[in-house]
């Protein structure tokens, strides 16, 4: 780590083989000097900018001169980006033609006042997509540059007219990255799969000792003398916090243990909202089920939640890829999840947690872990050990690099 | 990603007979590469999809006994899994499919050498070496050297080191049967075993 905080790729030695730290390196000698640019249209909050905090100087560091461009527009823009967030993730909305011209004018206007001159150009999520549209040609009236959409969000099941307005841009790209197979589309572009990452150095996931963590479940009021069923998520229906109650309620006929439901503020959603009261509700007469609002920050929180487990459930019906599953394999707990989305991919039946699809599975799964400690801490050694494999940043960095070896071939 | 999905064993079938042979590849050879801690139930996906989310456990099962190492390309080996699915549907009156699982999703994948810099010149070295490179260098030498005679260190050894007894003994390893980390561990015993006394 460097003396202002700055992760190191060397820091990494202490979480990966060398081995795999060497192949990073040798990796990036192939495009050593290339440079390479993201755009995206936050640098605060949410994953995406969490992510390319970590990502820009790694690549950096790497030989890649890496920029971060982010796109700016009015409060209308991004209403209209938001419906078209949640339209590609397959809820209804209604469009307008003002609506997509408030869209590519904000596109239009980014593009001429962004750098975006580089090898290669990677643009996050629909809000820039259109920015390829506008893309300065170099002097012989050619693109400069290999343009690769990064599609984060689900887009299993769009609603059609969002989806037809975005593909015009998409099919500009030299390429699409999307995060699970099924995401994929019918688009005359490769498309990559990269699955996302958790980040082991993070505050999220950084190891704790057991004074830290005792010292927040204390501040936070959760008591450690039994078993701690956890979920970490945002109080919407998709992630089903009531099944995990009436889980939970099954559970405690027999087996005696605590349920945390941890999430954050709901104040801008009000569906969220209406969820987190029932959640309240359906918990109030219970003193040991504790539903915590906690800051978008709270990550050092939600590290010591995630350690005190003794099972983490993440119930979803339906889920974009769900790294807090990640998260807590990370942690070296056994995970139930719902069988949904990215949970499927990251969750190895019987040998790292369980999928399941109901209430009463989950119930089951967590009687039978609660009674089967060995099981569940030969589990939480497998869930570790995956994730090491195939869900840490490393991985995540080398299939990135390997992408801009292919594209710049 | 192809962009292509098969929902029922027909639609997997007319996939097989239709996708680029790296697909093909993709989900029988580099299994091997995406599933270096913990395998799914078959070292193939096309066995591992019939089994699981298709819950057809006899295509499953027929599919899996397929050892990929037994055919010289890519093209044999499409040639056995047609014939397999075929087969199978002929002695069905419906097609299974997908009804609460996942279908499945047609990939390929492009593989990238980069030189790890460790070079060996004898067998002591050699073992050494597989002892700490990455398990995506075991793959590359042992998986793909069949396809690729340059990067076949078994050849090396017989020719260049002069052991064709050490290489004979370790080409009868099989890696269809193993994780890499386990064929790693299976050459590492090999050369222990030979060494035994005289190291090389």
């Amino acid at each position: 780590m460097t003396r202002d905080g700055q992760i190191r790729l060397d820091d990494y030695r202490a979480v990966v083989p060398t081995a795999t730290l060497d192949l990073l390196r040798r990796l990036a000698e192939r495009i050593r000097g290339r440079s390479l640019v993201h755009v995206n249209s936050t640098r605060v909050g949410g994953g995406v900018a969490e992510m390319l905090h970590r990502y820009v100087p790694l690549f950096t560091e790497l030989g890649i001169a890496t920029r971060w461009e982010v796109i700016s527009g009015a409060e209308e823009f991004f209403r209209v980006t938001k419906s078209f967030h949640n339209a590609l993730q397959g809820q209804e909305q209604a469009f307008t033609n003002a609506m997509f011209q408030s869209y590519l004018e904000t596109n239009k206007e980014n593009a001429g006042r962004l750098n975006l001159d580089a090898d290669v150009v990677l643009v996050h999520d629909p809000q820039p997509a259109a920015l390829i549209a506008h893309a300065r040609p170099a002097s012989d009236g050619k693109r400069r540059g290999r343009w690769v959409w990064r599609c984060h969000i689900d887009v299993s099941r769009p609603q059609r007219r969002a989806w037809t307005f975005l593909r015009q841009f998409v099919t500009q790209y030299n390429g699409a990255i999307f995060s699970l197979p099924k995401f994929a589309q019918r688009l005359p572009v490769p498309q990559y799969l990269i699955y996302p990452s958790i980040d082991p150095l993070s505050e999220k996931n950084r190891d704790l000792t057991p004074d830290e963590v005792a010292a927040v479940l204390q501040r936070l009021s959760v008591p450690q003398d039994k078993p701690i069923l956890l979920q970490v998520s945002r109080f919407d229906r998709f992630k089903d916090p009531l099944g995990v109650i009436n889980a939970y309620r099954l559970v405690k006929k027999h087996d005696d243990c605590r349920l945390v439901l941890a999430g954050g503020s709901a104040d801008d959603d009000p569906e969220g909202a209406q969820v987190l009261a029932e959640v309240m509700d359906a918990g109030s007469h219970d003193p040991d089920i504790h539903v915590l609002v906690l800051p978008p920050t709270a990550h050092h929180e939600i590290n010591a939640l995630q350690r005190a487990a003794a099972i983490i459930v993440q119930k979803s019906t339906r889920e974009g890829f769900g790294l807090t599953v990640a998260e807590g394999m990370w942690k070296g707990k056994p995970v139930i999840g719902g069988f949904a989305g990215g949970i499927t991919v990251q969750i190895i039946w019987g040998v790292t947690g369980y999928t399941v699809n109901s209430v009463e599975g989950c119930a089951f799964r967590i009687r039978y872990l609660l009674h089967n400690p060995d099981v569940a801490t030969q589990m939480g050694r497998n869930a570790r050990e995956s994730v090491r494999e195939q869900f840490l940043i490393t991985r995540d960095l080398a299939e990135h690099l390997a992408l801009m070896v292919t594209l710049l071939r | 990603m192809l962009g292509r999905a098969a929902w029922d064993e027909r639609e997997l079938l007319a996939g097989i007979e239709d996708v680029p042979a790296g697909s093909i590849s993709y989900h029988t050879r580099s299994y091997f590469l995406r599933s270096r801690y913990l395998a799914a139930p078959y070292p193939n996906d096309f066995a591992t999809w019939a089994a699981i989310q298709v819950r057809d456990r006899v295509l499953g099962e027929r599919l899996a006994v397929v050892d990929l190492f037994d055919f010289a390309d890519v093209e044999q080996l499409r040639g056995e899994l047609v014939g397999i699915i075929d087969h199978h549907l002929t002695t069905l009156q419906t097609v299974p499919r997908v009804d609460y699982g996942e279908p499945f999703h047609f990939m390929r994948s492009t593989l990238i050498e980069v030189p790890t810099g460790i070079v060996a010149r004898n067998l002591r070295e050699f073992r050494d070496a597989l002892e700490r490179v990455d398990t995506s260098a075991i793959y590359f030498h042992f998986y793909e050297a069949g396809r690729r005679s340059a990067a076949d260190p078994l050849a090396w050894l017989e020719t260049e080191v002069g052991l064709a007894d050490v290489a004979a003994r370790l080409r009868r390893l099989n890696p269809y049967v193993t994780s890499l980390a386990g064929m790693r561990a299976q050459l590492l015993t090999a050369c222990d075993a030979v060494m035994g006394g005289s190291a090389q």
